[in-house]
Formats: structure tokens, C-alpha cells, sequence
């Protein structure tokens, strides 16, 4: 019971000692019960329900056999006996199906048992009244019968019922014991348990394996008891059926011998009546000795087991020499010794009485005139037999002659016809003779063997048993199994001899294989299912203990991961710090004087701090990427204002190498999208850094930029640089006219053209086209994964951490974005990537050249270049200064032939240097000047550039020929500036070149400080001194809003974040207020907007988005750091 | 005369060095120094009083508001201990901005113990650095007065 309980709440003891792996293991260990329960209980089904099959199957033979005997014995119809059987059936089945039902609830409990015997019990007692009622109606005689019948059956059934209940029993301890093992073995767990509490998880899979361990030998134990049980029990089966098989056997042999001898008595006895009435019966005799011999002779068939017959005579002593003289023989004395020579006989010695044979068989002829009486066991059979008046039978002896053993039957030949309860007495008076005949038993029993079948499985001993303590073997051989043996009672009509037929089989019983192939198998397979689960659960273990070790080892690693950005951050901010300050000394040594050699020395080392930090950069963004915590920026930033900053930035480079830089952005795109520049820009900077660096000597990088709508309907768009690279696969139509991939297939894989792009955002698609080495096929697979570059040897060639693009890749993917390549070695690569920006249409344009760009407007160009796309690209360029009319014609030979029509009215005129021929240039100067004759202003003649000597730079300008030479690539700010100068009206604006340094970028500014702490007030106000700046420090942020309530004198405000009362960005917001109330009150050109940066401790904090949504202009770090300080004020201070 | 100022220069540097070394100032401590010039001369020793004075401001508000078992208000604290970190962090205190993080942790999870615990060890850490810091400026003086060069330590 205390099992059951267990089973069912198995939690109940656990839920106080487990907390973390409580419910885990409790699951496990539950698991386990059923499982054990389930096996235990299917066991118990199996048996019951192999016992219920038995018994039904005794029991429908027992009805069988009472079905039979009724119908045999009585006038009972067979439907009512039927009827009545399927009663008995029903109730029995009844009765077995109670019982099993009953033993399944019972499980726990053997008083089930006894229970559902009892139910057994009454049920046959009902069984029993149906019966009686049922054979009311009949005779009463039967129902005695019946009731016979009835009582017998149950007694089997209560026998059956016992047997049952003996087996059930058995059972019930054993399954008992299985679950007392198993219960033990729990609890003993369980105490393992709360003693091992506190490492529970590190023991907790050895338990456990013990636990399926011992389950396993407990299962591996059942299996075999349960093969042993089978194996018994079979072999039980067919040692019954073998002694059955005997039994019947030799019942079967006994009963045929003792028929046949009784048969042949039977003659035996018809010939002494025979004798009686002729020989005795008639005077004078009918008979004599011949006639004896000679119908013995003939009847012998009748008689095939005696080997012969003979007639002897009743005669007294007195009667002795009558008879003597009668015969002419004398009566001779049976001589045992030696029977053969009859006429050596002596003559018999005087005794009362005489039996000599007067009639014999031929077979026994010598026989006559022998005194039987002198024989032993004659004698004695002769006074029996008179005295009976039935055959008897001598023991046996070896016959005369034949050498067998032998029986002599014998009755008495009485000459009257006594009554028959005659008394002894009468019967000697009355007996005038015997008649005599020999069996030979072994030929009897030989014969009778032949006659049956399977006469070799058996080999059959006939004994004479009359004498218990000298049993005689009267035939067989003491051949055959001795261990087994059956005892079939012979009688062959003398009561006074008792026979015995002992049968065996021949040969010893078989090997029972039917019996132990099923219980070997299921022993083998118990065997190897346990050694599979042994397997199973080893493999388990082993499994367990390799998770446990993964586990921890994956805890490691992630700890050892986050271990590793942290370090990698802490390591990286670390260094970037001094670096910083490495950087700007260096500068500081820059800008003092220094010969050739030094400054080259600082040159360099300032170009590898650069590098160094710029790396230091790329590891902190991966370590941030891994780590999740880059976040992008959303801010409005202009595209092509970042395109060109970025050009410009690589332009550099790029001229160094000879390459050609261009940059392309749709009309489609708008002016100001929102997204993250900064990333935007590195992945650019990225791709365009790696085109730059695999890109040897010739031919361009371009990078152009498009929305994602335009590319999926290629064909209706007006894009013409788009329509051109799409359009046809000749890739030599290039911007420098050295071929390149064709760039669709970069983005052929692309999933995310996304169809459903909601209206506030876009989808741009950017690529890089260059002319580089390109990416070897066998590396194109891993291109994007960290540390790796196309081949070890990339890096050897070309430097570099291989990291960049990698970063590029997940920086593209947080814009939602996809990136790919087209590669072909030795001709270029294209990367394309796309990304998801806002659109805001609430900003126009954040332009700077607004004023410039009203200047261009309505002017006419004429782009002369070779190639189509660079006069593109240079369209698109001029259209942003907002040129709307330009031509393009391919060189200056077609633009003066062909588009005569074109050169009316020009402003200015572009031809590329590689368009550029002097004598065509003659020719067309020429036509421009007599198109333009009414008009007193020329068009001005730009030359564009890509790679130029200054020797050569200052030749063209000195030939007076063209106006202005423009480098590329083209810049929005650098065309602004061009063309000022040659358009404007010969004031020549200067560039201002940057401050090298924060004096000269803060002196004699005025700035305001705001913080509440005295201290950093102080601070701030010695560090802004030190650089010549105004300083006025205020110490809240009521105070700063009055001071900068406009009009008022400062150039700058920095602005504390976090102060009482009222804290920066509240402060700015404030003032934004304020001076947008001014702004539109006075309606000035001048537009109040005092750069407010914010001053903070923690720049980690993503403070940024937030002080720029309250309308600050950026924010320095505090304390003050040179560099971050002037990169930041720069933007303000720069115009 | 020179071997006396010799002494107190290697005295101050040494001094210096440990003080650095002991984590009781930073870089920015250094940035003061550079910031004194001429027109300054006791810069450094001002904006350390002016830190003094506002650190003691600060821990006396902290310990009120502290005090008021019950109802403290954290934001207060909150406040009072950024600021703290501030002006420690523009002078370079490194240790006190240092208990100023933890501080500031304490606060903002509403850990009293833990904020008791960080004022003490605060005000501790500040009155050390104070003392310090007068021993470190009257060895200066001695210096001075001794007709020698505040030497330049690079630490």
C-alpha cells in the first residue's frame, strides 16, 4: 500500500528536500514507478491470464467428459446438456473474469485474492442451483447421476480452485517481492538523496544510473525467473503428457493380453466339458487317446497361446492297478530333472492318489501316463482348481521341452453337473479329471506386442505378483528408462494369482527442446535486451556526464565570451584614451617647426595611430556587435553630403593608387533620410577601403546608391547610369572603361527586396563596383566571417584584420538590411548591400550651400566625356548644385559637329581630361565662341581631373585654355567653391582653412559654462581659458536660460546634463524656445541658434540621442579632452 | 641648501608617485597641475579646496537625508552623490569616484545598508585624501619657500 501511495504523490516527500532539480528528478523517479508498475502488473496479467487459459481449458474438458458420461449413461437430450454446460461455462468464465478483474485493483493487496475466490465459490454454488433446477424437470434418476457429476466437477474446480489460488499465491508473493526489492531500492536512493543534498547536481546523474542500474538487474532478474518459471512449467506439461501417453499405453496392453488369455481359458475350459461329456459321459468312452490328440491337434487355432493340452485322470490309490491294467501302462512319477525321456519315468510312488494324463496334444504326448499329481506345483494346482471349479494357474516355471517360462492352466472335470454353490467338499467328491494346458508366456506376450502398434516405444514386463516377497518375471527385460514406469494389474481369472504388466519407455524421455527453446529465447533475449539497456544506460551516463561537462564548459565559454568583449571594450577604450592623447601631440609636434626628416617621422607615426585607433574602433564595434549592445542611431542626416565627405576622405588614398573615385546617388533617394550615418558611413568607408586596397593601378571604384523600387522594375526607370548597367552584360562600359562584374548579381540573392515596405520608410541599395584583383572563388564563401581574409597570404599582401567586413555585414544587418558580392578574380568585384532608412518629410534638406545653390540655378552646361557614365555621374553632380539643363555629348569632335545646336547659350562647359585634345578643343573653342557672340560672357571651360601632376595642373592652367581644373571626384562643396570663383564676378573666395588647433578655434570666443558643482565649473573655465575662449560660468540652469535668452553674445554654451531644479536638457529646450520665439519675432537673416553641447561623465550612456532630441548640437566628455573637444566645437566654430 | 631642496623634491615626487600609485588621484589630477600657470598660480590648490568644501556639503545632505530612517529619499542621495562623482572625477579624486559608482549603484537599487556603508567609507576615503593632499601642498611650499622648483612628475 505504502507503494501505491508513493506512486500516486510521489512529490510529496521530495518537494521540501528539492527546490532547484526537485521537479526534474521527481518526473524521472516517477517515470520509473509506472514503468516499474506497468512491467510488474503486465506480469501479473500474463500469468493470470496463461492460469485462466488453463484452467478453462481443464475446465471445458472436465465438461466435456461430464457431457460425455450424461450422454452415455442417460436419456438426457443434448440441448438440455448444453444448455447446461454453457451454463457451467458461463458461470466459470463468469467467475475467471471476476477474479482478473479483481486482481487488478488488487495489485497492492492479497486479500484481493481470497476475495475474488470466495466470489468463485458462490458463483459455482449458483452454478450448482442452476443445475438442480434445470434437471428438476427431468428423471430423478438422473439427477443423482448429476448430482454426482456436479459434486465431482467441484471438486476438480475446488481443486483447480486450490491450485489456483496456490499458483496466485505464489505469484502474489513474488510480484510482493519485486516490489518490496524495488521499494527498498527507493527508499535506499532517497536516503542517498537527502544525505547528499548539498551536491545534489554533481551526484545527481551517478544516482541516477545507479538507479536505472538496479532497475535493470531487477528487470534482467524477472526476465530470468520468469524463463525459469516457463521452462518448468512446460517441461511439466510434457512429462505428464509422456506418462499419460504411457499410461494409456500399457492400460491398453494389459487389457488386450488379458482378453486374449482369457479367451484361450475360455476354449480351454470349453474342451474340459468336452472331455467331461464324451469321455465320461458316455460308456463306452467316445474318446480315446488319438481322437484327442487328433482334435486337440485341429482346434489348436482356437487356442494359438497354449502349447499344448492334456487330460488327466482322477484315480486313487486303490483304483491304481485297475486302471494300471486298464491301460497296460503304469502311472509314472514326473521326473522335474529331466522331462525329456518319458519312458525313463519311474513308476510313480504310492500315494492317495493319482493323476496320470491319459489324453495329450501330439505336442505334449509324452506327457501320458505321467502322474501330475507328482509334480509340485501341478499337484497343488490340481487340488486348487478341483477345489474352485474354476481354471487356475500355476506359477510360472520353465516348460518341459521348450525352454520358456511357462504357466500351466488346469480345471477340474467333475462328472456331475454341480450347482454353483457347491461346496469344496462336492467339488472334490465330484472330480473325475483335470485338464491340463501350458502357456508359454513370452511367446504370449511376444504375439500379443506384434499385434499393437508402436510395440518399440515400450517395453513391457509381466510379472507374477503373488508372492509380494519373490515377485516371479514372467517376460521383457529389464531394458528401457527405469525411471518412469507404469503398473497395469493382470487378471486372468485366478484370484489366487495375481499378475502384473510394469511398462516403460524404451528409450530415455527426449531432451524437452519445446521446452527450453521458448524460455532459452526469451532468456537470450532478456539477456541481450539487458545488455542493451546496460548499453543504453551506460551510453546514458556517459551522455550525461559529457552534457553535464558541455554545460559547463558552454558556461565557461560564454563567460569567458563576455569576459572577452568586456576585456576587449575595457582594453580597447583603454588604449583609445592615451592613444588620443599620442595623436594629438603628435599633431602639436606637426604644427611646430621641424626639417623634412622629422616631420616625416611624425607624419608617419601619427598615420599609424591613426590606423591603430581606427582598428582599436573596428574590435570595439565587433566586441559590441557580439554583445549586443549596439544600438543604431536614428538621426536625419543627409546622404550625399556624407557620400561626398566619405569620397572625399578616400579620395586621397585613391589617388595615390590611380584609381578613379565616383560617386552616384538616384534622383529617387531623398535629400535627408534617417538612420544611423555614422554606421552608414563605416560600412561604405569599409567596402570602399578594401576596393582601394585590392585595387592595383587602374580603373575605378564606384559607389552608387539607388532604392531598392527602381532596381526590382529595372525597365521603367529614367535612372540612366542604372539603365546602363542593367541593361546589357557588357561590362566594359564602365566608368573607367576597364571592365567590371556586372553588379545585378551582388544582389540576385537578395531575400529582402521587401515588397512591403511601409510609406515612412526606404530601402537603399548601395554598391561598390571596382576593378580590383577580386575575391578567389574558394574564399568567396567565408569573406564574411571575422579574422578570416580570402587567404592567409591577403593579409601578408595587403594587411588588415579581415574584420571589416564582418563588421559590415552585422552593421548592414541591424539596418535590416542584406549584403552580397559579385566577384570574378582578375576582373573586380561589386558589394551591394541594402538597408532600411526613414524617410522624413518634415526635413527638406539640411544644406549647407543653400544660398550657393541659387546662384547655379538656370544655368547651362555641356559635359564632354568619353564614357557615359562618368558624364552621368558628373550630371548628377552638377543637378545637386542645381544646374537643370545639361548636355552631354561623348567628345569634343561630336559636341561640334553634331550638337551645334546645343553650344547656343552655354555657361559652362565640362570636358573630361580624357575627352581632352587640344585640337579639337581649338575647333570647339572656335564654335563657341561665334555661338556666343551676342553675349558678351563666354562659357567657362572646366577641365575635370582625376590624377594630376601639379606640373602638369598649372600647364593647362597656364595655356589659359580653361577656366578652372576640378579634381575628382566631384564634391558638392568643391564644384560650390569652383564655380564661385569662375562664375562669381572674379572675387575669388577663399577657403578657410581648418584651425590646426583649439586656440586659434576658441580664441576670443565666448562661451558659457553651466554646471553646479563649483569644482567642474572651475575646471572647465581654467581649460576653455587655456584656450583663449571668453569663459562665463553659471551655476544652474535658471540661470543659464536667462543668460542666453537672446540677444544676447555667446558663441557656446556648455551645458551640465544633470543639475537640480532645472537640469541641461530641460535648460536647452528652454532656450530653443526662447530663441525660436525670437527667431520669428525679429524675421532677420540672422537666426539665433547658440550650439548648446552637452557636458557628461558617462559618454557610454546613450545621453546622445537624447540631448539631440532637446535640441543640442552635441556633447563633450567630461572631463575635457583636447581632441573630442575640438572635433566637437569644430563644426561650430568652422564657418 | 640645494641638498635640502634636492631632498624635498624627491620627497615631493615620491609622495606624488605614491599617491598615484596608492589610486588616491588620476590623470585628471594632472591635467590641473598642466592648467596652472602664471596667471593662476594656486590653481590646483583652490579647485581642491572648492572640492573639499563641496565634498563636504555633499556628504553632510547625504547623511541627512540618510538619516531620516523611514522615508529616505534616494533621489536626493542620488543627486548629491552624481554630483560628487562629478567634481571628484574633474579633480581627479580616483578613489572617491570610484566609491562614488558603487554609491551610486546603491542608491539607485534603494540599498540602505549599502549607502550608509558607501557614505562612511566616502567620507573616510575624502578626509584621507585631504590629508594627503595638504601633506603633498605643504611639502610644496617647502619647497618654494626652500628656493626650489616644484619638480614636474610623470607618472
Amino acid at each position: 500500500m505504502s507503494i501505491a501511495c508513493e506512486l500516486s504523490n510521489p512529490n510529496l516527500k521530495k518537494t521540501k528536500a528539492e527546490t532547484i532539480v526537485g521537479n526534474w528528478t521527481s518526473k524521472k523517479i516517477l517515470l520509473f514507478r509506472v514503468l516499474c508498475g506497468l512491467v510488474c502488473i503486465s506480469l501479473v496479467l500474463w500469468l493470470c491470464l496463461s492460469f485462466y487459459v488453463g484452467s478453462l481449458c481443464i475446465c471445458n474438458k472436465d465438461a466435456e467428459s461430464s457431457k460425455g458420461v450424461l450422454f452415455r449413461n442417460h436419456n438426457v437430450t443434448r440441448s438440455e446438456i448444453d444448455a447446461m454446460l454453457s451454463l457451467f461455462f458461463d458461470s466459470n468464465q463468469v467467475t475467471s473474469f471476476e477474479c482478473r478483474k479483481e486482481s487488478n485493483p488488487g495489485m497492492w493487496e492479497s486479500y484481493g485474492i481470497t476475495c475474488s475466490l470466495s466470489t468463485r465459490l458462490e458463483k459455482d454454488e449458483e452454478a450448482k442451483r442452476h443445475v438442480a433446477e434445470l434437471m428438476s424437470s427431468s428423471e430423478a434418476s438422473i439427477l443423482d447421476n448429476l448430482e454426482e457429476n456436479v459434486e465431482k466437477e467441484e471438486d476438480e474446480s475446488g481443486h483447480q480452485d486450490v491450485l489456483f489460488y496456490l499458483m496466485n499465491k505464489w505469484h502474489w508473493w513474488f510480484v510482493l517481492c519485486v516490489l518490496v526489492a524495488a521499494h527498498f531500492i527507493f527508499e535506499f536512493h532517497r536516503r542517498k538523496e537527502v544525505s547528499f543534498l548539498q551536491d545534489k547536481q554533481q551526484t545527481q546523474c551517478k544516482r541516477d544510473g545507479k538507479l536505472r542500474k538496479n532497475m535493470l538487474l531487477l528487470c534482467i532478474i524477472a526476465g530470468v525467473s520468469l524463463s525459469v518459471f516457463w521452462f518448468w512449467h512446460t517441461n511439466e506439461k510434457i512429462l505428464r503428457q509422456r506418462r499419460e501417453t504411457l499410461t494409456n499405453m500399457c492400460e491398453e496392453r494389459a487389457r488386450v493380453l488379458q482378453d486374449q488369455f482369457n479367451v484361450s481359458m475360455n476354449h480351454v475350459h470349453a474342451l474340459s466339458i468336452l472331455v467331461s461329456t464324451f469321455h465320461h459321459g458316455k460308456t463306452p468312452s467316445a474318446i480315446d487317446q488319438k481322437t484327442f490328440s487328433e482334435y486337440t491337434e485341429r482346434t489348436n487355432f482356437e487356442r494359438p497361446l497354449t502349447s499344448g493340452v492334456a487330460y488327466a485322470l482322477k484315480v486313487t490309490h486303490s483304483e491304481r492297478e485297475k486302471f494300471e491294467k486298464e491301460h497296460g501302462w503304469t502311472i509314472k512319477k514326473m521326473n522335474p530333472e529331466d522331462q525329456t525321456l518319458v519312458h525313463e519315468f519311474d513308476p510313480a510312488p504310492v500315494q492317495d492318489e493319482y493323476a496320470p494324463v491319459i489324453f495329450a496334444q501330439e505336442t505334449v504326448s509324452h506327457l501320458v501316463s505321467v502322474d501330475m499329481m507328482s509334480g509340485n506345483e501341478d499337484r497343488e494346482n490340481i487340488l486348487r482348481a478341483r477345489a474352485l471349479g474354476k481354471g487356475v494357474l500355476t506359477s510360472p516355471f520353465q516348460l518341459l521341452k521348450s525352454n520358456h517360462l511357462g504357466v500351466i492352466l488346469t480345471f477340474a472335470v467333475y462328472n456331475t453337473n454341480l450347482p454353483h454353490d457347491a461346496t469344496e467338499e462336492e467339488r472334490i467328491q465330484a472330480t473325475i479329471g483335470y485338464l491340463g494346458a501350458s502357456y508359454d508366456m513370452p511367446s504370449l506376450v511376444e504375439k500379443l506386442l506384434q499385434q499393437l502398434a508402436s510395440k518399440q516405444t515400450i517395453s513391457v514386463n509381466v510379472y507374477d505378483t503373488t508372492n509380494a516377497s519373490s515377485v516371479i518375471k514372467m517376460y521383457g527385460s529389464e531394458v528401457g528408462d527405469m525411471s518412469e514406469e507404469h503398473i497395469s494389474s493382470l487378471d486372468f481369472g485366478d484370484p489366487f494369482r495375481k499378475h502384473e504388466m510394469h511398462c516403460r519407455f524404451t528409450q530415455k524421455p527426449p531432451i524437452p527442446w519445446l521446452a527450453i527453446m521458448p524460455p532459452g529465447f526469451a532468456l537470450v533475449i532478456t539477456f541481450l535486451l539487458g545488455y542493451i539497456f546496460n548499453e543504453a544506460i551506460n551510453r546514458i551516463a556517459t551522455v550525461e556526464e559529457d552534457i553535464r561537462k558541455v554545460r559547463e564548459l558552454k558556461a565557461r565559454a560564454e563567460a569567458a565570451d563576455v569576459a572577452k568583449s568586456q576585456f576587449l571594450a575595457t582594453v580597447s577604450h583603454e588604449i583609445r584614451t592615451p592613444m588620443v592623447g599620442v595623436l594629438g601631440m603628435l599633431k602639436l609636434l606637426m604644427d611646430t617647426d621641424l626639417d623634412a626628416k622629422q616631420m616625416d617621422f611624425a607624419e608617419t607615426a601619427h598615420g599609424s595611430g591613426k590606423d591603430l585607433i581606427s582598428l582599436i574602433n573596428e574590435v570595439l564595434d565587433q566586441a559590441k556587435i557580439e554583445s549586443g549592445r549596439l544600438e543604431l542611431e536614428s538621426v536625419p542626416f543627409d546622404l550625399r553630403f556624407l557620400l561626398d565627405n566619405i569620397s572625399s576622405l578616400l579620395s586621397g588614398k585613391a589617388a595615390e593608387k590611380g584609381i578613379e573615385l565616383a560617386v552616384y546617388v538616384s534622383s529617387h533617394v531623398p535629400a535627408v533620410i534617417i538612420g544611423d550615418p555614422g554606421r552608414f558611413r563605416q560600412i561604405i568607408t569599409n567596402l570602399v577601403g578594401n576596393s582601394i586596397k585590392f585595387t592595383q593601378e587602374k580603373g575605378h571604384i564606384f559607389i552608387s546608391v539607388h532604392l531598392t523600387n527602381e532596381v526590382r522594375e529595372p525597365f521603367d526607370t529614367e535612372d540612366e547610369i542604372l539603365k546602363q548597367r542593367l541593361g546589357s552584360d557588357e561590362t566594359c562600359n564602365t566608368l573607367s572603361g576597364y571592365p567590371a562584374v556586372n553588379a545585378t548579381g551582388s544582389w540576385r540573392n537578395f531575400r529582402t527586396f521587401q515588397d512591403h515596405i511601409s510609406s515612412d520608410k526606404i530601402e537603399l541599395l548601395v554598391t561598390v563596383e571596382d576593378t580590383g584583383v577580386g575575391i578567389p572563388f574558394e574564399a568567396q564563401s567565408r569573406i564574411f566571417t571575422p579574422f578570416m581574409q580570402a587567404d592567409s597570404s591577403t593579409s601578408r599582401t595587403y594587411g588588415g584584420t579581415g574584420i571589416g567586413l564582418s563588421i559590415s555585414k552585422r552593421l548592414v544587418e541591424l539596418m535590416q538590411g542584406e549584403i552580397g558580392f559579385v566577384s570574378k578574380p582578375g576582373v573586380g568585384t561589386t558589394f551591394s548591400f541594402t538597408g532600411v532608412f526613414g524617410k522624413d518629410s518634415s526635413v527638406t534638406a539640411l544644406e549647407l550651400f543653400d544660398q550657393s545653390i541659387h546662384e547655379f540655378q538656370g544655368l547651362k552646361a555641356l559635359v564632354i566625356d568619353s564614357r557615359n557614365i562618368r558624364a552621368e555621374v558628373t550630371r548628377y553632380h552638377l543637378q545637386r548644385v542645381g544646374i537643370s539643363s545639361i548636355d552631354i555629348a561623348s567628345s569634343l569632335g561630336t559636341a561640334s559637329t553634331s550638337c551645334a545646336s546645343k553650344l547656343v547659350n552655354l555657361d559652362l562647359v565640362l570636358v573630361d581630361k580624357d575627352a581632352w585634345n587640344k585640337e579639337e578643343y581649338v575647333a570647339f573653342s572656335d564654335l563657341l565662341n561665334s555661338g556666343q557672340e551676342t553675349y558678351t560672357r563666354p562659357p567657362k571651360i572646366l577641365l575635370l581631373a582625376t590624377f594630376t601632376t601639379p606640373l602638369e595642373l598649372s600647364e593647362i592652367k597656364s595655356s589659359g585654355l580653361v577656366d578652372e581644373v576640378l579634381m575628382k571626384p566631384l564634391r558638392m562643396s568643391v564644384l560650390i567653391c569652383c564655380l564661385q570663383e569662375t562664375m562669381g564676378d572674379g572675387k575669388k573666395r577663399q577657403i578657410k582653412r581648418k584651425p590646426k588647433n583649439l586656440g586659434s578655434l576658441l580664441r576670443g570666443k565666448h562661451i558659457l559654462v553651466v554646471d553646479d558643482t563649483v569644482v567642474n565649473r572651475r575646471v572647465a573655465d581654467a581649460v576653455l581659458r587655456k584656450y583663449k575662449a571668453l569663459v562665463t560660468c553659471v551655476d544652474s540652469g535658471k540661470a543659464a536660460v536667462a543668460m542666453l535668452k537672446p540677444p544676447h553674445d555667446f558663441d557656446a554654451c556648455f551645458m551640465d546634463l544633470q543639475m537640480p531644479e532645472m537640469d541641461g536638457f530641460e535648460a536647452t529646450r528652454r532656450v530653443r524656445d526662447l530663441e525660436e520665439e525670437m527667431n520669428k519675432k525679429t524675421d532677420q537673416s540672422r537666426k539665433w541658434h547658440t550650439p548648446i553641447l552637452a557636458m557628461t561623465a558617462d559618454v557610454i550612456q546613450a545621453t546622445n540621442e537624447k540631448c539631440i532630441k532637446c535640441g543640442m548640437d552635441g556633447f563633450v566628455s567630461k572631463p575635457f579632452e583636447e581632441e573630442e573637444l575640438y572635433s566637437s566645437v569644430a563644426r561650430f566654430f568652422d564657418k | 641648501m640645494d641638498t635640502l631642496v634636492a631632498q624635498l623634491q624627491r620627497q615631493f615626487r615620491d609622495y606624488t608617485i605614491s599617491l598615484y600609485h596608492q589610486g588616491f588621484l588620476d590623470d585628471q589630477f594632472t591635467e590641473l597641475k598642466k592648467l596652472q600657470d602664471e596667471c593662476s598660480p594656486d590653481f590646483v590648490a583652490e579647485v581642491v579646496s572648492l572640492f573639499f568644501e563641496d565634498c563636504e556639503k555633499l556628504i553632510g545632505n547625504m547623511a541627512r537625508a540618510l538619516d531620516q530612517t523611514g522615508n529616505v529619499d534616494f533621489n536626493l542621495v542620488g543627486s548629491s552623490v552624481h554630483q560628487l562623482k562629478g567634481s571628484s572625477s574633474s579633480v581627479g579624486a580616483k578613489r572617491v569616484k570610484g566609491l562614488c559608482v558603487t554609491f551610486k549603484e546603491c542608491c539607485d537599487s534603494q540599498n540602505f545598508e549599502g549607502c550608509v556603508r558607501c557614505l562612511q567609507q566616502v567620507d573616510i576615503e575624502y578626509k584621507s585624501l585631504k590629508a594627503k593632499l595638504q601633506d603633498l601642498f605643504s611639502l610644496e611650499q617647502q619647497i618654494v619657500q626652500a628656493g626650489g622648483r616644484i619638480p614636474q612628475v610623470d607618472i
